[in-house]
Formats: C-alpha cells, sequence, structure tokens
C-alpha cells in the first residue's frame, strides 16, 4: 500500500528528488520519499512566513479538510465502507472544542477531548451500522447527517450549544515570546497536529491491523476465513475515522471562531467525499489533495461567473474525474513515473556521452 | 531596529499628511478601497446552497449599483460591489469576508446576508475595525453600537414588531387573552420578547397562552386546539409560512375566531393565504413596512414604476412579484445616502458616523411615511411599520405608522 503515497509525495517536490540525485541511480523509494516528505514539511514551515494571513487562513483550512477527508478515507478508502455522515463528526468536535473552550479550557486541551468523544460515538454508530453495508450504509450516516443540525438546534441542548445562535469562540493568540501573529500560530499549531495524524494514518495503514481492515475491504469473505475478527474492525474502524474528521472539526472550530448548526449540514458531507474522489479514494496524502479542491475549486467556479458558479464547480468537477479518474493520487503517480523515466533517460544519456 | 523604523514612520506620517494635504482640498480622506474614481464595496450573499433563494437580493443590488454608475457614480466615484457567494454556510463566510477585506481591500462589508453568517464575523470585522453595514437579516441583537460600534441592522427587528403587536393589542383589546405561537429558534423568540416587552406589566396576566414549534413538526394542530381550549381571544401567530398556513386553516375548523395577528414573515398572499384558504385569512392583521410589488395598490406609484423600469432595464431575469428585489436596491439606496454624507471623508470610521447620523430619509420603496433614522446610540435603522388588514384578496393598510420604541 505504502506505493502510490510515496510516489505521490515525491512528485509533489520534484525539485527533492533532484537533490537526491547525487546518491545515484541506486537511491531507494524510500529514502527518496523522505526526502521528499522533509521537502513538503519544510515547505509548509516556510509559506506563513512570505503568504498574506488571509492566505494564511486558507492554507489551515486546507490542512482541516485534508484531514477530515483522511478520516472519511480510513473508513471509505481503506475499509470499504460508505459514509455520507461524516459532516455530523465533524461538528460533534468542532461542538465539543467550542463548548468546552466556552468553560475555560485551553484550546489545545480541547482536540484530545473532541477526538475522544467521537471515536466514542463513531464506534457507537458503528456498531449497528455493521448490518448495513453498501448503499444502506450510506443512507444509515445520511440520516446522521441530516439530523445533526437538527440536534444541535434541539430545545434539550440548547444550554450547551447555544441554539441556533451558535458558539462564538475567541482566538486563540500565541504564547509568549512567540514572534508570531495569531494567524500564523493556529496555521503552526494546525501543521504539527495534522502531520502527527497524518503520519499516525500511514503507520496505522501499515501495521498488521491496517493490512486487516484493507483485506476485509477487498474481500470480507476471505478476510473472515483467514481469522479477521470483521465485526471488531469494521468498528473499530469506523470509530477512528470519525476521531479523525472530529480532530479536524475541532481544529476548524478554533480557526474559524464559531460554530453554529448550519456550519454542519449534510452538504459538507458531500464536500468530504467530492473531495475523497477527487484526491483519491485510498491515498492518504491525496486527502490533503481533497482539501485543496474542497476549499479553492468553489471560489474558482466563483471567479469565472456568480451566477453560474454551481453549473462551473459541475464542469470543473466533471473534467476533473475525466482527466483524473484515479483521483490526484494517480495522476502524480504517473507523473512520478514519467519523471524517473526522463531522468533515467537523461542520465543514460550522458553517460552515453562520457564514455564516448 | 524594526521599532526604530516604525517609530521613525509614525513620527513622518503626519507631516507627510500634512505635507500631502496642503495642495488639494483639506478634507479628502480616504480609507482602504478609496481613490478618486473608484470606492470598493463587499458582501456575501447566498449564491448557491440550501438558501440560494435569497441571493436575488445580492444581484438586485449589484444591478442597481450598476445603474448608479452609468449615471457617473456617488460624487464621481463608481461603486465596485465585490458580493460573493458563501452558500449559508458560516465558515465560508468567514473565508470570504477575509478575503474581501485582506485581499481586496474593500471599505466596508456591506449588507452581508444571514443571521448565523453575520454571527461568525461580527467579531472579526469589530476587531478589524471594517464597518458591517446595514446586515441583512431581522435578528434584534444588531443594534448594540456599545459592544459591536462597527455593526448595524437595517430593517425592522422581529422584536420591534412583537412589540408593534402588543401596541396594537392593548390599543384594541386591552383585556385580552393573548395566546402566542413562534419557532422554537432565535427569530421566534426575538418576536416572543417583543411582544412580552410591548405588553409590560400586564405580560403576565394577558399571556394565557405561549407555545413554540419546531420547523420539523408536521403540524401545529395541538397548539392550536389547546390556544382556542384556553380561551384565548388574541392570537399572535409568528410562523413560518407553512405552519402559519396549518394555524389559520386549524382556527377556521375549530371554529376559533381571535384577534388573529400574522407576523410578516408568513404574512405573503402566495405562500401561506392562498394555502390556507383566502375567506379563512379573511380579518387577519399583519404588518408591513415595504411596497408589496404584488399589492395593486401600488400600480400607479412613482416609486413603484421608478422600480419596474429599473428590473426591466438593470435586471430583466429578475422576479417582479419578489419582495427580495426590492430589498436589494433599498440597501443600495441608504448606502449611497451614507456615501453623500461622507462627501470626501471616505474612512470606515466616517461610513459609520454618518451611518448613525441619518434623519428622516426616505427609500421610495418604504412605505409612505416610514424614515429612517440613527445616531450614535441607536443603530437601527428602520423602527416604523404599518398595520394591514386582509379583505380576502389583498392586504388593507390602516392605521398610523407604529414606531417600536425599544430599550436596547
Amino acid at each position: 500500500m505504502p506505493e502510490p503515497e510515496a510516489i505521490a509525495v515525491e512528485a509533489a517536490a520534484a525539485p527533492a528528488a533532484e537533490a537526491s540525485s547525487s546518491a545515484g541511480p541506486a537511491t531507494s523509494w524510500r529514502s527518496r520519499r523522505r526526502l521528499a516528505i522533509g521537502a513538503v514539511v519544510i515547505l509548509g514551515l516556510l509559506a506563513p512566513l512570505v503568504v498574506q494571513n488571509f492566505t494564511i487562513f486558507q492554507l489551515t483550512m486546507v490542512m482541516i479538510y485534508g484531514l477530515a477527508i483522511l478520516g472519511l478515507n480510513l473508513l471509505t478508502g481503506f475499509n470499504g465502507q460508505f459514509s455520507l455522515g461524516h459532516s455530523a463528526f465533524y461538528g460533534i468536535g468542532a461542538y465539543t472544542t467550542a463548548i468546552l473552550m466556552s468553560q475555560n479550557i485551553a484550546y489545545y486541551w480541547t482536540l484530545p477531548g473532541a477526538g475522544v468523544v467521537c471515536l466514542v460515538v463513531g464506534v457507537l454508530f458503528g456498531l449497528p451500522a455493521l448490518r448495513l453495508q453498501g448503499l444502506y450504509l450510506a443512507l444509515a450516516t445520511f440520516a446522521l447527517a441530516v439530523a445533526m443540525p437538527q440536534l444541535l438546534k434541539s430545545h434539550l441542548l440548547e444550554a450547551l450549544t447555544g441554539g441556533v445562535q451558535g458558539i462564538v469562540i475567541d482566538k486563540p493568540d500565541p504564547p509568549p515570546g512567540v514572534p508570531f501573529n495569531a494567524d500564523q500560530w493556529l496555521y503552526y499549531f494546525t501543521l504539527a497536529v495534522v502531520l502527527v495524524m497524518f503520519a499516525g494514518a500511514a503507520s496505522l495503514v501499515r501495521s498488521r491491523t491496517g493490512r486487516a481492515i484493507m483485506a476485509i475491504r477487498d474481500h470480507p469473505t476471505a478476510a473472515a476465513a483467514m481469522g479477521i475478527n470483521t465485526a471488531l474492525y469494521k468498528t473499530l474502524t469506523f470509530g477512528v475515522s470519525a476521531l479523525y474528521t472530529g480532530v479536524a472539526g475541532a481544529l476548524g472550530a478554533i480557526v474559524v471562531q464559531f460554530v453554529a448548526p448550519d456550519s454542519f449540514s449534510f452538504f459538507l458531507s458531500i464536500s468530504f467525499l467530492v473531495g475523497l474522489v477527487v484526491g483519491g479514494v485510498g491515498s492518504i496524502p491525496g486527502s490533503l489533495f481533497g482539501g485543496v479542491f474542497v476549499l479553492f475549486v468553489p471560489n474558482i467556479a466563483e471567479r469565472v461567473s456568480t451566477g453560474l458558479s454551481g453549473a462551473i464547480y459541475g464542469v470543473i468537477l466533471l473534467l476533473v474525474i475525466f482527466i483524473m479518474p484515479t483521483g490526484a493520487a494517480g495522476v502524480l503517480r504517473r507523473a512520478g513515473g514519467w519523471l524517473t523515466d526522463a531522468w533515467r533517460f537523461l542520465e543514460t544519456q550522458s553517460k552515453g556521452r562520457r564514455t564516448s | 531596529m524594526r521599532n526604530l523604523t516604525r517609530r521613525s514612520i509614525l513620527a513622518a506620517a503626519p507631516a507627510a499628511m500634512a505635507f500631502a494635504a496642503l495642495p488639494a482640498r483639506a478634507a479628502k480622506k480616504y480609507g482602504s478601497g478609496v481613490t478618486d474614481t473608484e470606492i470598493k464595496v463587499g458582501n456575501t450573499c447566498f449564491y448557491s446552497g440550501p438558501a440560494s433563494s435569497y441571493g436575488t437580493i445580492g444581484k438586485s443590488e449589484a444591478a442597481y449599483f450598476k445603474m448608479v454608475n452609468d449615471q457617473g457614480g456617488v460624487n464621481r466615484r463608481k461603486i465596485d460591489f465585490i458580493s460573493l457567494d458563501d452558500a449559508y454556510s458560516p465558515p465560508k463566510t468567514v473565508e470570504q469576508t477575509r478575503k474581501l477585506v485582506e485581499e481586496d481591500g474593500v471599505l466596508l462589508d456591506l449588507n452581508p446576508l444571514g443571521t448565523p453568517t453575520n454571527s461568525a464575523i461580527q467579531h472579526y470585522l469589530n476587531s478589524e475595525k471594517v464597518p458591517q453595514l446595514f446586515v441583512a437579516t431581522g435578528a434584534s441583537k444588531w443594534d448594540n453600537p456599545k459592544k459591536f460600534p462597527w455593526t448595524m441592522g437595517w430593517q425592522p427587528s422581529y422584536r420591534s414588531e412583537g412589540h408593534a403587536y402588543a401596541v396594537h393589542i392593548l390599543a384594541h383589546q386591552p383585556n385580552g387573552k393573548v395566546a402566542v405561537l413562534y419557532q422554537n429558534d432565535d427569530f421566534g423568540k426575538d418576536y416572543l420578547n417583543g411582544v412580552k416587552q410591548g405588553l409590560g406589566d400586564k405580560a403576565n396576566s394577558m399571556l394565557v397562552a405561549v407555545a413554540s414549534y419546531e420547523t420539523t413538526d408536521p403540524t401545529v394542530d395541538s397548539q392550536i386546539i389547546d390556544m382556542k381550549s384556553k380561551g384565548a381571544d388574541v392570537f399572535v401567530n409568528c410562523a413560518i409560512p407553512k405552519c402559519a398556513a396549518q394555524a389559520i386553516r386549524k382556527a377556521a375548523e375549530l371554529g376559533w375566531k381571535p384577534l388573529h395577528i400574522l407576523s410578516s414573515i408568513g404574512n405573503s398572499v402566495a405562500v401561506t393565504l392562498k394555502p390556507a384558504g383566502l375567506e379563512n385569512s379573511k380579518g387577519i392583521i399583519s404588518d408591513f413596512y415595504l411596497k408589496d410589488p404584488t399589492d395593486p395598490q401600488w400600480k400607479n406609484d412613482a416609486a413603484y414604476l421608478q422600480w419596474v423600469a429599473f428590473m426591466d432595464k438593470y435586471y430583466p431575469d429578475g422576479d417582479k412579484t419578489d419582495i427580495n428585489n426590492v430589498i436589494g436596491p433599498s440597501y443600495a439606496q441608504t448606502f449611497i445616502q451614507v456615501l453623500k454624507q461622507c462627501g470626501d471623508d471616505l474612512t470606515r470610521a466616517s461610513i459609520m458616523r454618518q451611518a448613525a447620523s441619518l434623519h428622516n430619509f426616505r427609500v421610495p420603496m418604504l412605505l409612505p411615511g416610514i424614515t429612517i433614522n440613527t445616531s450614535p446610540t441607536d443603530f437601527a435603522p428602520i423602527k416604523q411599520i404599518q398595520m394591514g388588514r386582509f379583505d380576502g384578496q389583498r392586504w388593507q393598510l390602516f392605521g398610523p405608522l407604529i414606531a417600536g420604541q425599544l430599550p436596547a
């Protein structure tokens, strides 16, 4: 499984690949990938020092949506379970953070809280979902997404959730002595959380557990016959997936500084699903490209025509699906292949010249 | 080093400004987004998503600014109205608003649409000291100049409407037994609080039945039956069209004939009264502040004809039966008055100062006699409304203008 991600990251950082050439053609995928990831991280670290605050905010949101899509990807891409309900987990994470912060709990402590709450809700929802497959599971989770805004508005929870008014959150200040403004600080805070979560997902997928999760996707009966406890793994995957999306929601609440039921409508679930498919189903770095699409493409569509933004969004989506049927990750995989071929070609050429 | 530079700039700035001001007219002061020929104005609206039917407010407003620009602009400055889509999603509103302020450098955010969307940007705009002017929502919380000096509402708040109903009740049925039906959310509660405030000391004794509904409730029958059984003879119906129509129908079925006051959110003839039955709706009273383009009494009104001419030329696709297409240009007209009062002092602070000093300003499509008034302690531009009674065909306006006098 690590293969596509290796190539994807590598292609995203072509200069890094070039730098590694001094090690000769023997450079392995693994070390190249390390270099590539390093380059991406360095780029990520430098970005907020050169761009405007507004762009920093957008990049922060890209990472957050990317993380939410990664959560969905763990469930759909790696475990083969469909969900149209991830806006609900995103919303639960966001509200957990907002409620905790309004009780004067520091923002960074609210993330584990939001993660645990979503893990529990995800597992609880995953239990009955075990009996449902494919489209039926999609419908059940759809119900969750539709119910969530109304639950948040409900009478019973109003004391906690603020009803339709939502909850306004104060923007966290950077810790004293840190030479960043609030936007830069939140960016770095998000980057750190996202890096840890992505690394966690990558190692989960590569582990024994990850292989079990994927075996269930590829052939549930065979997986069960090999002794994999499918019920356990499916439920756990649901929980972990909800945890990832919930932590993304928590970060989103802190960065947007406001939660309201209307922020977590069913449309958000669809956005995540679109991001998942566009980024690449079953690709960890692809989730980040999904985040880029979710945030930027509606803006591009709007820039083309305000009146027809919906139609243009649709056209862009169709084009993307036609041009990149395997998602951004698939394209980068191919591009990575071409780059390697080109590099080898140049190398043999220059060698040939030297010997002649 | 950094401090030194900043200090030297600070020291140099007044001198430079004084120098620059010498040849020009003394009063010329520009904020972000303003030049001698242009003013950049930001806006967020719903052009996609679940509430996109409101998007026509932004479109009709943009069309109006186009007409103003074609006629030479305001003080020879054209208005560059940058209206972005937030799809009724608060996180998107934050993103788009930050884009408007930080990337496009607009002078102000003019009538951003929606209650949760405006809540999401209120802290940001106030901390950046960017006017959030004439917000397009009826919640009462926008009139709070002490806490949010950069935010101002426009339309009569739901609370001031509720207050006006109470004034009407006290005048006509001072010993009435009042029942209120409201939606269980912020604007429903705004109405209820307005009624309570208006009834004052008598609120406790007069209110015999207060019932809420959820937008998801299939019917409001049980609430109506309960109200009738408690002997209520005044019914304040603050429901969205679907539920308001159900309430009207149920009351008629039960033969319950209270003094029936219908709130403005549910007073459309086409959407509420027709489904409820025009005969059942006869005698209901409601409140108004704009000239409804479907009301035949305005068909020869000069302001209405001007509006039709504007719509034909600049927004031919727009629906001329949709009140939202009246609201958009009315926002624009109020804002243009603010710009005129600002003259060449076009800073953000000046915009707020002038927006808070509108005196008896008339927007043509407001009902006759209604004017816009603001002050540094009064950020609720439109407070007057007029009652109308349904005669089985259309709303007949009656009585004086009622001003909802609200303590903040």
